[in-house]
């Protein structure tokens, strides 16, 4: 099980006061997380990547057991601590805008 | 009993106002989507329950959502907009070509007679409809094919921010981008030509004439008499009388005939109303003076309307989308400002008093009659 926090107008937009919680079979990585986040919520498509590029949007950014995982590829896999449900991964909106 | 739905776009939500015929005391829901732009929120001539609304984040970017009460419960639809094709380039700012690439929905135009087909507006410029209440949305391409490789942003974006939908043609539609102009099709969207003649820009553009290029900031029509169309340009007041095959000025006394919204009275074809701004580089009232312009003489003639609005040291702005009128007896005049007011008039425009003093800056307005 995959803990996901969401920022809070992901959360808003999606419905959900707390943590998503996915299922994910065999080794997570960040496109596949991505992909069951948006098939769980599809409201959110389009909000965390582009539609057709799968492009990360640029305000945001995604952690895992505190590091910046924003710039993996796709096929990356997630720390251990993440994929046994003992870390969140973190969709994080970037702190800008003044 | 007739009432009032004051639609109200803001920087940080959507508010929604609402009233009965006398329009003096004024219920306000909201903010919806809190914390989010709403470029535009429209509501289905077919059903007025229904109504649509464009949100949007530079974090999250573009979702619409739809409600079927009025607005008391939204659901978010399809926000994947992608344009048909291989889309070509457009004029950058520094006169380059740039790929299109979509940033946000400006203008939300549902049909006059199917509630669950809506059309787009948005930048970079293009014109998208749904069929299916927004489930999903397929571009009308033929539009950039007028010259669109020639289009470039305005100061605001390049961004297709005015749709009319022509009444008594359902195949005839006009739209206005900034800065390319204003377009019309006449076969129900598959192709498309400039209507642009008798604009003439000679600060924005090297050839003041051309085909395409000019920035249109809004256009307006009285649904009696569909071939008159009323423009804001950038600088100029403008007319036509025959569906945009010729234009010519209309700015007549006005103080200044630059500004962003114009709209027509709901009875009177001829009545026509502008919010002159002082200069492109100066966006504010000119002198201070907040005064919505009338004209009862389709242009040329004008008179300020100052009744209850503020009269020194005011400077905000009233963007394209944020004037609007609604058709009960004696016509209603409402307008949002950047500084978070909302005023209206039930009299045409002779009195005005403000509905809310401090919402987020707005955006849009749009008004729903209901009867």
């Amino acid at each position: 099980m995959i803990r996901v926090v969401l920022p809070t107008h992901l959360r808003t937009l999606a419905r959900i006061t707390s943590e998503v919680e996915l299922q994910l079979d065999g080794s997570p990585t960040l496109g596949a997380v991505l992909d069951a986040l948006e098939a769980q919520y599809p409201m959110l498509h389009g909000t965390i990547r582009d539609h057709v590029t799968q492009q990360r949007r640029s305000f945001i950014r995604f952690f895992a057991c505190g590091e910046d995982v924003s710039h993996e590829p796709a096929d990356a896999p997630l720390p251990d601590a993440v994929a046994l449900g003992t870390e969140p991964f973190r969709i994080v909106g970037a702190m800008a805008g003044g | 009993m007739n009432n009032v739905r004051v639609l109200v776009g803001t920087r940080k939500g959507a508010f929604i106002l609402t009233s009965d015929a006398k329009r003096e005391r004024w219920d306000i829901s909201g903010p919806h989507f809190a914390g989010w732009e709403i470029y535009h929120l429209n509501g289905s001539p077919a059903d007025p329950h229904r109504l649509y609304a464009s949100q949007s984040s530079g974090w999250f970017g573009q979702v619409i959502q739809r409600s079927n009460d009025a607005g008391k419960t939204w659901e978010p639809v399809s926000n994947k907009f992608v344009y048909d094709g291989v889309p070509g380039t457009h004029q950058g700012y520094d006169g380059t070509q740039h790929p299109w690439e979509f940033k946000r929905v400006w203008r939300l135009e549902p049909s006059l007679t199917d509630p669950d087909t809506v059309y787009a507006g948005v930048e970079d410029a293009a014109l998208f409809r749904s069929t299916d209440g927004g489930q999903t949305w397929q571009e009308l391409p033929g539009l950039r094919g007028a010259k669109g490789h020639l289009w470039q942003p305005g100061g605001g974006g390049m961004c297709l921010h005015t749709i009319i939908l022509d009444p008594s043609n359902p195949n005839r539609i006009f739209v206005a981008i900034s800065a390319a102009g204003a377009f019309r099709t006449d076969d129900g969207g598959q192709t498309w030509r400039p209507i642009n003649h008798g604009l003439k820009s000679p600060y924005e553009l090297p050839d003041a004439s051309a085909e395409v290029g000019h920035c249109v900031h809004n256009l307006a029509m009285h649904p009696s008499r569909p071939g008159v169309l009323f423009m804001q340009k950038h600088w100029d007041v403008m007319r036509t009388d025959d569906a945009g095959e010729s234009w010519h000025e209309v700015s007549g006394n006005l103080p200044s005939d630059f500004g962003f919204p114009i709209a027509v009275h709901a009875h009177e074809p001829n009545t026509i109303y502008v919010v002159p701004i002082k200069s492109d580089s100066e966006h504010y009232p000119p002198e201070g003076k907040l005064r919505v312009y009338r004209s009862r003489t389709g242009g040329e003639e004008w008179e300020a309307l100052t009744n209850g609005l503020p009269q020194s040291d005011c400077y905000v702005n009233v963007l394209r989308s944020a004037l609007a009128i609604d058709t009960l007896d004696s016509c209603g005049v409402y307008f949002g400002t950047t500084g978070g007011q909302v005023y209206a008039s039930a009299d045409s425009g002779d009195s005005w008093a403000p509905i809310v003093r401090d919402l987020p800056a707005v955006l849009s307005v749009e008004v729903q009659t209901l009867r």
